[in-house]
C-alpha cells in the first residue's frame, strides 16, 4: 500500500495510480472525540486545494475537512453514514472520507510525510 | 485568555492523574473528558455514576436577619417560604428584567448557602450586595470546592461512606461527614440523573475526590458529558440558553417565580415579567430535535415556513437520545410542540420540529 502524505490541517492523502484517498489523521481524530456524523462532498465536484469540502461533527463540535488537493471528488465513504464511528476507530483504514482523481502527483509528493508530520504534531504541543 | 493566567480548581493535579484533557472554561482550566471521551462518560453517567469537578462555581453564604428577604429583592424565587434543609433553583434580576444569572438557594436555618455560576459570580456578588440592609452581609467561599456525583447509583454508593445520604429527597440539603470529611450535601445536580453536590473545604477535596472515585460504579466525568447530559435534560446553562436579554417568563422558567411572588411583583425586573405573563412573551425557550443524524449547533438560525423565527442556543448530540438534540428560542406562534421548523445549518435547510423537554426523562428521588 502506497505510504501516507500529511497536511498542517490534520488530512492524511493516500495515492494509488491518479486517486488519492483522503481522511484525517489519528491525532484529528484523537482531538475531536466521538464522531458522531460527517457531512461527504457529492461525487463529481471539483475542489480546489485548501476548499472546505467535508464537516466532521464529533459530540463536543462541528470541524471543516478541506481538500489536501486540487481534483475531482470520484467517491465519498457511504460506511461513514451508517457507522461515523469507523472515523475513530480506524481513521486511517475504514474510517476514509473521499477519493480524489485528477490529482497532481508532485503536489502529493510536495506534502509532509511520516516522519515530517509527527514532528509537526509534537511542535503543536 | 493565555493558559498562565487561568485559574485552577483544588483538583487540578488529581485531573492531571486521571488524564483529563484540560480546556479554558470562565476563567479556570478544566478537564473537558478523560481519556474514555465524552460520549462514554455522558453514558456512564445515565447507567452508573460520574464524579464532576465543579469547583469553578461561585459558593457564598448570605447571613444575618433578613437575608432571604434581601435576597428577594434580586429573586422572584419564594426564598422566605425555603425551609431549613431544603435548596431552591432560581434567577437573578436585571434592572430591566433579563436573567443576571441562574442560582441555587439552601436554607442552612442560620444562613442561607448560594451556589452561583463560575462565568457570573463576579457580577452576582456586588448585585447581591447592593439590595443587602445593614446586618445582612454575604461571605463568598472561595476556599471551597464543589463536587457533583451523578447518576442512579450516585447516592447508594456514597451511602457505604454515610448512610444518611440515602434518606434525603430531591432538593434536601444537609451537612453530612463523607470519609471523614465534613461536608454540605444537597441531593440535586445538572444531569437529570439522581446524584448529589457536596461543598467541602478546598484542602480536603482531592483526599474526598478519590475516596468517591474508589466507590464501586465511579468514573470520572468532564464538562463535554456534563453539557450534553444538562442539554438531554433540558437545563439551560448561563451564557447560552439565559443571559441579560432573556427574561425567566421568555425562558420558560416562570415555574421558579414564587406564586406569592407572583402576586405581589416586589423584585428587581419585575414589569417586564408582569407583562410577558399577560400579554405572552414574544419568543419562548423551547426544545429542538432535529430530523436524522446531523447535530444543529447554538447559533443556527431557526426557521418556520421560509421566515426566520429564532435560533438554537444550545445544540449537540445526545449520546443517550442518539439522536441530535437542542434548544432554542423561536416566536411564541411557532412554540407549539411539533411545529415544523427549518434548521439553517452551514447554510442548508435541516428539517426539525419542536419538541417537549427534557429529550431524557428526569430521575430524581423526589
Amino acid at each position: 500500500m502506497a505510504e501516507l502524505r500529511f497536511t498542517k490541517d490534520h488530512e492524511w492523502v493516500r495515492l494509488e495510480g491518479d486517486t488519492a484517498t483522503v481522511g484525517i489523521t489519528d491525532h484529528a481524530q484523537n482531538a475531536l472525540g466521538d464522531v458522531v456524523f460527517v457531512d461527504l462532498p457529492e461525487a463529481g465536484r471539483d475542489v480546489t486545494e485548501g476548499e472546505a469540502c467535508a464537516v466532521v461533527e464529533s459530540v463536543k463540535a462541528a470541524s471543516d475537512v478541506y481538500a489536501p488537493l486540487a481534483g475531482r471528488i470520484a467517491e465519498s465513504n457511504a460506511a461513514l453514514g451508517e457507522n461515523p464511528a469507523l472515523i475513530n476507530s480506524d481513521p486511517t483504514g475504514e474510517g476514509w472520507f473521499f477519493k480524489l482523481t485528477a490529482v497532481d502527483a508532485a503536489a502529493v509528493a510536495a506534502l509532509m510525510d511520516e516522519a515530517a508530520y509527527a514532528a509537526f504534531v509534537d511542535g503543536l504541543a | 485568555m493565555a493558559e498562565s493566567e487561568l485559574l485552577e480548581t483544588p483538583l487540578a493535579s488529581l485531573h492531571r492523574e486521571l488524564g483529563g484533557r484540560m480546556v479554558p472554561f470562565a476563567g479556570y482550566a478544566m478537564p473537558v473528558q478523560y481519556p474514555a471521551g465524552i460520549l462514554t462518560e455522558h453514558l456512564h453517567v445515565r447507567a452508573s455514576a460520574g464524579l464532576f469537578d465543579v469547583s469553578h462555581m461561585g459558593q457564598a453564604e448570605l447571613l444575618g436577619e433578613g437575608a432571604a428577604a434581601a435576597l428577594e429583592k434580586l429573586t422572584p424565587a419564594d426564598v422566605q417560604g425555603l425551609k431549613p434543609g431544603r435548596q431552591r433553583y432560581g434567577v437573578l434580576m436585571t434592572e430591566t428584567g433579563g436573567i443576571l444569572d441562574d442560582f441555587m438557594v439552601a436554607n442552612r436555618g442560620d444562613r442561607l448557602f448560594l451556589v452561583l455560576n463560575a462565568s457570573r459570580k463576579h457580577l452576582d456578588i456586588p448585585a447581591i450586595e447592593a439590595v443587602l440592609p445593614s446586618g445582612v452581609t454575604l461571605r463568598p467561599l472561595p476556599d471551597r470546592a464543589l463536587i457533583a456525583l451523578q447518576g442512579p447509583q450516585a447516592v447508594a454508593a456514597l451511602a457505604t461512606l454515610a448512610p444518611g445520604i440515602a434518606t434525603m429527597k430531591f432538593m434536601d440539603f444537609a451537612e453530612h461527614s463523607i470519609a471523614g470529611v465534613n461536608c454540605l450535601v444537597s441531593r440535586s445536580g445538572y444531569t437529570g440523573e439522581d446524584g448529589v453536590e457536596i461543598s467541602v473545604p478546598a484542602e480536603q477535596a482531592d483526599m474526598l475526590a478519590k475516596a468517591l472515585l474508589a466507590l464501586p460504579g465511579v468514573q470520572p466525568a468532564g464538562l463535554g458529558a456534563r453539557d450534553s447530559l444538562r442539554l438531554e435534560a433540558g437545563l439551560c446553562l448561563y451564557g447560552n440558553d439565559l443571559d441579560e436579554t432573556t427574561s425567566p417568563v421568555e425562558a420558560n422558567l416562570v415555574w421558579t417565580m414564587g406564586k406569592r411572588r407572583r402576586m405581589a411583583w416586589d423584585f428587581q425586573g419585575a414589569e417586564r415579567c408582569r407583562a410577558e405573563l399577560d400579554n405572552g412573551p414574544s419568543r419562548l425557550r423551547i426544545g429542538i430535535q432535529p430530523e436524522g443524524r446531523q447535530p444543529a449547533r447554538g447559533h443556527t438560525p431557526v426557521q418556520a415556513g421560509g421566515q426566520v423565527v429564532g435560533e438554537i442556543t444550545s445544540g449537540g448530540f445526545g449520546p443517550s437520545a442518539n439522536a441530535p438534540v437542542a434548544m432554542g428560542y423561536v416566536a411564541r406562534g411557532a412554540a407549539a410542540d411539533g411545529t415544523a421548523l427549518e434548521l439553517m445549518v452551514r447554510g442548508k435547510a435541516l428539517p426539525g420540529r419542536v419538541a417537549a423537554l427534557p429529550f431524557i426523562p428526569h430521575r430524581y428521588a423526589r
